[in-house]
């Protein structure tokens, strides 16, 4: 099924502030066994210059990740969620995400086209301090794979 | 930012240490429960092989995060990265044994940029396949 073109340049309305806490950056680190102390001790932190703790590069994603489902669960746009793949993944970072932070997410849907039976889709990621600096911008490429034939 | 790594001191060329990320069915349980990502491709066999992968695969943005570390790592203050960019090329397979898999990532500096910003291009490789590609950090020296 054709995606919905008319959704390309949609912005949506910025998400609910997400506060970021020096546990789950910890607990980020870890997972990913990242053992750099300016992840987990806010004098390791302040050394580099930073007022607290702060996330490692892709932390963010979990909080852009999540504002983009909501746009493309869209029922109109059409896209099959369930065959959803994660194509490319880039950011472009003003400062690091730290601990304290409140932020807020706004979703555009960039781009919307089909390859070879794919449906792809763009979504720039806008997010914001509680004062209204820009922090990161997050740009995710989903793949809807083409349905096997039956 | 404090960047430990002076400008002057890198040429277009110069490599970063290389590192070998370990890659179990624990990392990725951790993962999800970190990430909140709980897709069942990246804890599930049956549900994998039920959607056509050949076993659990590794998420697409744990990969990511290993490899950036080669760049954090070696210049000290993670805050320094001012882009970073990747293409999920192939998935990593992660078997249900001890060992799991590998995800081995090098880079090298492809170019000096203004304001001393330097591209690193990245390449992650795991089984001998590229699971990255177009992998680049632009980050800031001192």
């Amino acid at each position: 099924m054709a995606l919905d073109q008319s959704f390309v340049g949609r912005t949506y309305p910025p998400t609910p502030a997400y506060e970021v806490g020096r546990e789950k950056i910890r607990e980020f680190a870890e997972a990913v066994g990242d053992a750099n102390p300016a992840y987990v001790e806010p004098e390791a932190a302040k050394a580099l210059g930073y007022p607290d703790v702060i996330a490692p590069p892709t932390f963010v994603f979990s909080i852009t990740f999540k504002a983009a489902g909501q746009v493309v669960r869209d029922p109109q746009l059409g896209l099959d969620y369930s065959r959803v793949v994660h194509g490319d993944q880039k950011f472009a970072y003003t400062r690091p995400v730290r601990a304290g932070d409140r932020l807020t997410v706004t979703s555009t849907i960039e781009t919307i086209k089909s390859l070879a039976g794919n449906d792809i889709v763009d979504v720039r990621g806008e997010v914001h301090d509680e004062s209204g600096e820009h922090v990161v911008t997050a740009w995710t490429k989903l793949v809807a794979r083409a349905a096997e034939e039956a | 930012m404090t960047a430990s790594k002076a400008y002057e001191s890198v040429e277009v060329g110069t490599e970063l240490p290389a590192r070998s990320f370990p890659v179990t069915r624990a990392s990725l349980v951790q993962y999800a429960g970190a990430s909140g990502d709980f897709n069942p491709i990246h804890w599930n066999e049956r549900f994998a092989r039920e959607v056509g992968l050949p076993d659990v695969i590794a998420h697409g943005m744990f990969t990511m995060a290993e490899a950036i570390r080669v760049v954090t790592d070696w210049v000290g203050d993670p805050g320094a990265v001012v882009e970073y960019g990747v293409r999920f090329t192939k998935p990593v397979v992660v078997p249900d044994d001890e060992t799991g898999a590998t995800v081995e990532v090098s880079g090298k500096v492809a170019a000096k940029l203004d304001d001393n910003l330097v591209r690193v291009d990245l390449v992650a490789m795991s089984d001998g396949k590229k699971v990255l590609g177009m992998s680049r950090a632009v980050v800031r020296l001192a």
